[in-house]
């Protein structure tokens, strides 16, 4: 779960890591009784990134310049999420950019602290043309991050004085945020210096959706569409494409498959929705629901492949809700035989193979394209 | 895994000391159960809150492998079961997986028993269906396995592909591998790199998701392309690179290996 740029310095203020001074607006009107010092800067509160691109970040001099901004930036539309909030700041002096955050390294199965001197930038770009200009400390779960890593990652990346003192305070803070806040991500780009200290010009913290549970205070944020937020409400994993035809698989490696071989095919899915292992007739009648509710699906390919999931549930999970669409079906594995008997008699046919089936679909929403 | 020919000799549930499940003992602790049975492995079931500290009690009294088919475990959890089996020497597979079987000769997890078929072909993979999917086809055309691992579909996992690799190239009954990858991470370009050097046996790949966008998680919480990394494309060509053989579709694996093992 991805936090917003306030939130996440919300965090930051909450754990002790400098800030800039500044307030959240929903409406222009609210400027009116901000107390900040111009000039200051107007921030699109987005979870997509690139918003600076998109015009979503504006320096104002007076209050009708912000004023204009902000109704310029509010209810503006970067890549397709609309505005909502505006961060606003006091603008600050920014010298040296830096680079600082936290991240699960999957392939170390450790947590990573990274710093660069080349902050400011994408990161990415950064490791690619530049990777010398980064540096790096794998950490120990039970050790933890301490101060004299700080001071290594510091001088790795050229700090010196009160900086360098500066640097370790901000990262063994970051590292207990990222720890205590269950975040996979933690970053500060830009970490500017401002004056002779450090500031978190810029906050970014994704927090692990698996560890949500834990943290009844953070805020909820729905990066979700409308039908992914009701999919999840009834425990189903679905992610909405852009294509016609509709999904249901069982296991998110065979929904990924079913999607590729249904595009080998020249279809175009319009969803990824795992019904999960152990499937009710329950999820399967949910998850009908949640696909054909999508605008533009032609037609619904059901693939099945039993394991602890059984395909006579799956089938009364069918029968029992229709969908309002073509459908085609591919079921195998455990209580077959009893699944393809329910089918029959509701007179829908199963495949046994998935890439005939997977034809078959797209020849169906071919056909109705004419 | 009764069926399957696992010597399953203890269950431990908190709480339920002293009771008897399909006429195994149930110990309070899994120290207790070592000792009292002679255990030497461990599955973990236990929901996902509770699942690092149970992991952690298995790792700390040296079972291995410790084989987690929990969904769900919070990431830094994982993280420090790993650290620990490390320390340990102890592998863990998983967590979010379905478990390892040598077909006719012990299972330890939730795979369909009937799918599989004693045999020479090893199979490694992030999913479970899709590995029932093709083991199924593999069986079907009465290619056998030798072992076949879930490693799960979570961002950190115990048992890497890397890791698979090296246990089935020194493994004598295995004479070809199935690697089934999927987007998300860098596990499977790892394994080209291991694969560039060692190229004693042939490796049959299947990378799921090569259609899947950018930025979604496409239901395993690893199976995420970020910041341009983890592209099914990207997988397919270091696969190809070091000398593997790439199915476009699960379908044509069985037939991959079926011309490899002639």
């Amino acid at each position: 779960m991805k936090l917003h740029e306030f939130q996440a310095k919300e965090l930051f203020a909450k754990h002790g890591i400098p800030v800039q001074k500044g307030t959240v607006i929903e409406r222009p009107e609210q400027l009116d009784g901000v107390v900040l010092n111009y000039p200051i800067v107007l921030k699109a509160q987005v979870l997509v990134g690139g918003r600076g691109k998109a015009g979503g970040i504006k320096l104002a001099n007076t209050l009708s310049e912000a004023r204009q901004h902000a109704r310029a930036i509010l209810g503006m539309d970067i890549k397709g999420e609309k505005v909502k909030r505006l961060l606003v700041v006091e603008a600050a002096q920014i010298g040296a950019e830096y680079y600082l955050a936290f991240v699960i390294d999957r392939g170390a199965q450790r947590l990573a602290a990274i710093a660069s001197a080349a902050g400011g930038i994408d990161i990415e770009d950064v490791a690619r043309q530049t990777p010398e200009k980064i540096a790096k400390v794998a950490i120990d779960p039970f050790f933890g991050f301490q101060p004299f890593h700080g001071r290594t990652l510091g001088r790795n990346i050229g700090l010196t004085g009160t900086l360098l003192n500066d640097f370790v305070k901000t990262s063994t803070t970051l590292y207990r945020l990222c720890v205590t806040e269950d975040a996979e991500l933690s970053e500060i780009n830009p970490l500017a210096v401002v004056g002779d200290r450090l500031l978190a010009i810029d906050a970014k913290v994704i927090v692990d959706d698996n560890a949500v549970y834990r943290h009844p205070d953070l805020p909820r944020n729905e990066e979700l569409t409308e039908l992914e937020q009701m999919a999840r409400a009834s425990g189903l994993s679905y992610v909405e494409l852009d294509g016609d035809i509709a999904i249901i698989g069982n296991g998110a490696g065979l929904v990924m498959a079913t999607l590729d071989i249904v595009a080998h095919f020249g279809g175009r899915p319009a969803n990824f929705l795992d019904v999960g292992g152990g499937a009710t007739e329950e999820n399967m009648r949910r998850a009908i629901d949640i696909v054909a509710r999508k605008p533009g699906v032609r037609a619904l390919f059901v693939n099945i492949f039993g394991g602890i999931t059984r395909c006579d549930d799956i089938a009364r999970g069918i029968t029992s809700s229709p969908p309002p669409m073509p459908m085609v079906v591919r079921l195998i594995g455990t209580n077959e035989a009893e699944g393809r008997r329910i089918l029959q008699a509701a007179g829908i046919h199963a495949y046994l193979d998935p890439e005939e089936a997977a034809q078959q679909v797209v020849a169906l929403v071919r056909g109705r394209h004419g | 895994m009764l069926e399957f020919g696992t010597q399953v000799v203890a269950g431990v549930t908190p709480g339920k000391g002293g009771q008897k499940a399909h006429g195994i003992p149930v110990f309070e602790t899994v120290d207790e159960a070592v000792h009292e049975t002679g255990a030497t492995a461990a599955c973990i079931f236990v929901p996902a809150r509770g699942a690092k500290d149970a992991a952690l009690e298995a790792v700390s009294a040296k079972l291995d492998p410790v084989v987690i088919i929990t969904e769900g475990v919070p990431v830094h959890d994982s993280l420090q079961v790993m650290e620990h089996a490390r320390r340990n020497g102890v592998r863990v597979i998983g967590p979010n997986c379905p478990g390892v079987t040598s077909p006719g000769q012990c299972k330890i997890g939730i795979m369909p028993n009937h799918l599989f078929k004693p045999g020479s072909v090893g199979v490694i993979s992030r999913s479970g269906t899709l590995t029932y999917e093709i083991v199924a086809g593999l069986s079907g055309k009465g290619i056998g396995q030798s072992t076949a691992i879930g490693l799960g579909g979570d961002p950190v996992v115990g048992v890497s592909f890397t890791d698979a690799l090296k246990m089935l190239h020194d493994d004598p009954e295995t004479t070809a591998v199935v690697l089934i990858g999927e987007i998300g991470g860098s596990a499977e370009e790892d394994a080209a790199r291991f694969l560039e050097g060692h190229r004693s046996k042939p490796v049959i790949g299947y990378i799921a998701g090569q259609t899947a966008p950018p930025g979604k998680r496409m239901g395993h919480a690893g199976a995420v392309i970020s910041g341009g990394e983890g592209t099914a494309a990207a997988k397919i060509e270091a696969l190809r690179r070091a000398g593997a053989r790439v199915a476009t579709l699960p379908g044509e694996v069985a037939e991959l290996v079926q011309e490899v093992l002639r």
